[in-house]
């Protein structure tokens, strides 16, 4: 068997030693790109993929760092979030976790970062041509909440048969006078194929939409991956009479920076029931805070 | 006038059992054709086979649908089979738990058939649910009601607004009335007697209950061991059995 080797891709003094270039073997990597080009070229189909045991759990993001070491190299500059923070346990952790095996730069700014790991957001500044955001996603296929068998829902999705996709809509309607699934809200990708964006809040869908970033997806336990190629065109599904709305604070806007069109999160502040919101991605609100302080 | 439906020489095998042995039928617009046999005749894998995707050894199905294209049934696409299920097509089954999504919302069981074929109007839908409910006697106001919540009557019931919703030409029922008592079967029966007349529904009924198929059936076919017996209009099959199976079956009904 060949070794394959790129001179780029060789470790330097501050990654740890005894690992490969971005933890994974290169045949391992490899067929995770056959995975993903693939799944580029089928945007928001899913392709099954032999995923590996990862120094973590299942649930924090294996299928979004496989994803994430088989396309970064030495010149990229990564930023992981988490629930749109920078400096939460999970995104801090596989943030060092590259630093480590890749010796690459990392970063907190969006706008600097050539590769974004994210868990449930899609940042709040705009992504750019050139930037790749990698989904981490712990249940990729749409259709498990009406179809439980695998076969069936594969078969569904090779019809486009998604009718039955919208009796939950149509149930949420009924329920509760408005469609109320706030996160994972089912998109239909380049109008045809049904595509779970991750629990992201669907104040975020619309971001997905002609995206001029590469979105890929990695879903670790379920062995799938499937992207959305930059500018494509991706729909949230919903009735004529009842279209597709994100969600909105009324009068509310971040504690900090007072952004009020940003994602905001509500803490309680103490026992008594005070309350405030914050933006939930940190880098924006920063970025608005600094701004403000320089005007 | 031209038959809807055309089933020549079906054959299907399950090892050495033959389950249906050269079947050959004709349906017409309109028409009720009844298939009695006991348990065991062949008479549901013969309904699957025709309605459902049953890979079957040899013989043909023939439908004529509604842009009049004749189409054999065991060669077009699966997508256009499932679509045919959906939408020209109805079946109802003798366990509406089979039949209806039993943790969706009875209005949510009608919608489906209607968001399968591309309606994307809430209120329209709605509007379509309410009235086939009403056309098969159920109130309105149990539309947000789970499926469980109802008698098994209603539930028949349900099954059957679901299924007419898309305006169907062909309906399989497979012991429709199995499972309930005589006098809910007789106000089912009533109202599929009228619902058949009104909509000019053609239906394949299979049932083991004779009554049933006097009542509603035009023509009958009686199946033993794969094969069919005897055939003919109902009247004329019931009063005068020819075979010796259809002779016995028409001499052990009960008669209060």
């Amino acid at each position: 068997m060949t070794q394959t080797k790129s001179t780029n891709n060789q470790p330097n003094a501050s990654t740890e030693s005894g690992f490969n270039f971005a933890y994974l073997d290169e045949q391992t990597k490899r067929s995770l790109r056959r995975a993903i080009l693939k799944a580029v070229a089928i945007p928001g189909h899913q392709i099954p993929f032999s995923s590996r045991e990862m120094p973590m759990s299942y649930g924090w993001g294996t299928g979004g760092i496989q994803v994430t070491a088989s396309v970064i190299g030495k010149p990229d500059t990564l930023k992981v979030i988490d629930q749109g923070a920078d400096d939460t346990t999970n995104a801090v952790n596989i943030r060092r976790f590259f630093a480590k095996v890749c010796g690459i730069n990392t970063t907190e700014k969006t706008s600097e970062a050539t590769l974004i790991q994210t868990r449930h957001r899609i940042p709040e500044t705009p992504l750019k041509e050139g930037q790749t955001i990698v989904y981490q996603v712990p249940m990729p296929e749409p259709l498990f909440v009406i179809e439980p068998s695998r076969t069936e829902a594969a078969k569904m999705h090779a019809l486009e048969e998604y009718g039955s996709m919208y009796v939950k809509l149509y149930e949420d309607i009924t329920n509760f006078g408005h469609i109320a699934t706030a996160y994972d809200y089912p998109v239909m990708v380049n109008e045809r194929y049904l595509m779970k964006p991750s629990p992201i809040p669907r104040f975020d869908n619309p971001k997905m939409n002609n995206n001029p970033a590469l979105q890929l997806f990695g879903a670790g336990r379920e062995k799938r991956i499937y992207a959305v190629p930059p500018y494509t065109k991706v729909k949230s599904l919903d009735f004529q009479d009842y279209p597709f709305n994100i969600e909105k604070w009324d009068n509310k806007a971040c504690k900090f920076c007072g952004s009020t069109d940003s994602y905001l999160d509500e803490v309680v502040t103490d026992n008594q029931g005070t309350r405030m919101w914050i933006c939930s991605d940190t880098d924006y609100c920063h970025h608005q805070q600094k701004s403000g302080i320089d005007s | 006038m031209k038959s809807l439906l055309n089933v020549t020489k079906l054959t299907k095998t399950y090892g050495n059992i033959k389950a249906c042995n050269n079947i050959t039928f004709e349906l017409y617009p309109g028409q009720v054709l009844g298939i009695v046999g006991e348990s065991g005749s062949g008479k549901s894998t013969l309904l699957n086979s025709i309605g459902n995707n049953l890979l079957i050894d040899s013989g043909e199905v023939i439908y004529v649908n509604q842009k009049n294209q004749v189409l054999n049934i065991k060669q077009i696409p699966e997508s256009q089979h499932r679509k045919l299920t959906k939408t020209e097509w109805g079946f109802v089954r003798q366990n509406p738990r089979d039949g209806l999504r039993m943790n969706v919302t009875a209005g949510a069981n009608i919608a489906e058939r209607l968001l399968d074929v591309g309606v994307r109007h809430y209120g329209n839908i709605r509007q379509e649910a309410a009235y086939w409910l009403e056309q098969v006697e159920i109130d309105t106001n149990r539309m947000d009601d789970f499926p469980h919540t109802f008698s098994g009557g209603m539930q028949q019931r349900l099954q059957l607004a679901r299924v007419l919703v898309t305006k169907p030409r062909l309906i399989f029922m497979d012991e429709p009335t199995g499972g309930l008592d005589v006098s809910v079967q007789a106000r089912l029966l009533d109202l599929l007697r009228s619902l058949v007349r009104n909509l000019n529904l053609s239906v394949i009924l299979v049932t083991h209950d004779l009554g049933v198929v006097r009542l509603l059936a035009h023509r009958l076919l009686v199946m033993k061991n794969g094969s069919i017996v005897e055939s003919g209009l109902t009247d004329r099959v019931l009063d005068d059995p020819q075979h010796f199976y259809t002779q016995q079956l028409v001499s052990a009904t009960l008669v209060p």
